[in-house]
C-alpha cells in the first residue's frame, strides 16, 4: 500500500483546519458551529498522526487517544448547552441569542 | 501521485466544505460521517491503522449519534441563513481571502521543500499501548478527569430545574 508523506498530511490537516474556522465565522446555528470545531479538532489529531508516522512514534497516536477523548467531552457539554438553551423556548438555534444567560 | 490517497484526501477536502455549507442540519451530519471516514482512510494510509479504527467507532459512531439526537429533539429550524448570506459580500471576504491563499501557497511550497523520509512502518496497537501506559501513563489520568469533568457538566447544565421568578 502506498503511503502518504507526512508533509501533505499537513497540507490537508491546514486544509481542514481553514474550513473549520471558516464554518464557525460564518454560520450562526450553534450545530454547525460544533460540527466545525469538530473538523478543527479532527485536523489537529491529523497533525498528531502525521508527525507520529514521521518519526515512527506512538507518542502521536497517544496524543490523538486525548484529541478524541476532548473531543467527545466538548461534544456533550456543547450538545447539553443547546438543548439548555432550547428548553428555555428559544425557537432558532441562532448562536446570538444566547448573550444573555442567567443563572 | 497514487489514486488512493488523492482519493481519500480530496474527499476529506468536499465533506468538511459541504458541511459547512449546507443549510440543512441532518445533511451536514450526514457529509461529516463521510469526512470522518475519509479521514480514517488518511490515518490508514499514514501507518495507523489504531487511529483508523477509532477515528470510525467513536468519532462516526458515538459522536454522530450524539448529533442525531440533538437534532432529532429540536427539530428543524433555520430562520438565520439570510443574515448570513448577508454577511458573504465579497467586500466583506475578498481581501482577507486573498491574503490567506497566498499564505497557503507559500506553506505549500515550503512543505514540498522538506524531504521524505520513505514510507512509513505502521505503528501497532501494541505501540500505542505500551507508550500509553508505560511512559505517557500521565495522558490516561488525565482523560479520566477531562471525561469526568464533562459528564459532570453535561448532567448540571442538562438537568431540569424549576425555572426562577
Amino acid at each position: 500500500m502506498t503511503a502518504l508523506p507526512p508533509g501533505d498530511a499537513l497540507l490537508l490537516a491546514v486544509i481542514l483546519f481553514s474550513t473549520g474556522l471558516a464554518g464557525i465565522l460564518i454560520r450562526r446555528n450553534l450545530l454547525f458551529m460544533l460540527m466545525s470545531i469538530d473538523i478543527m479538532l479532527n485536523a489537529a489529531a491529523l497533525v498528531f498522526i502525521a508527525a507520529g508516522a514521521k518519526w515512527h512514534d506512538a507518542t502521536g497516536q497517544v496524543m490523538f487517544l486525548m484529541i478524541l477523548a476532548l473531543a467527545a467531552t466538548e461534544t456533550a457539554a456543547g450538545l447539553a448547552i443547546i438543548l439548555r438553551l432550547h428548553a428555555r423556548g428559544r425557537p432558532s438555534l441562532d448562536a446570538d441569542t444566547g448573550n444573555l444567560l442567567r443563572g | 501521485m497514487p489514486v488512493m490517497i488523492l482519493f481519500a484526501a480530496s474527499l476529506t477536502v468536499i465533506g468538511a466544505v459541504m458541511v459547512i455549507t449546507r443549510r440543512i442540519a441532518v445533511h451536514a451530519v450526514l457529509w461529516l460521517v463521510v469526512t470522518f471516514l475519509a479521514l480514517a482512510c488518511v490515518f490508514t494510509l499514514l501507518g495507523a491503522p489504531f487511529a483508523a479504527a477509532l477515528e470510525v467507532i467513536i468519532y462516526a459512531g458515538a459522536i454522530m449519534v450524539l448529533f442525531i439526537f440533538v437534532i432529532m429533539m429540536i427539530g428543524p429550524a433555520q430562520p438565520e441563513s439570510d443574515r448570513e448570506k448577508e454577511w458573504l459580500r465579497p467586500r466583506a471576504w475578498l481581501g482577507p481571502a486573498i491574503l490567506a491563499t497566498l499564505l497557503c501557497g507559500e506553506l505549500l511550497f515550503g512543505l514540498r521543500a522538506t524531504p521524505h523520509t520513505g514510507t512509513p512502518a505502521p505503528i501497532t496497537p501494541r505501540d500505542v499501548g505500551l507508550s500509553l501506559f508505560g511512559p505517557c501513563v500521565m495522558m490516561v489520568e488525565l482523560a479520566s478527569f477531562l471525561l469526568l469533568a464533562g459528564l459532570v457538566t453535561a448532567f448540571h447544565i442538562g438537568r431540569h430545574r424549576p425555572e426562577t421568578p
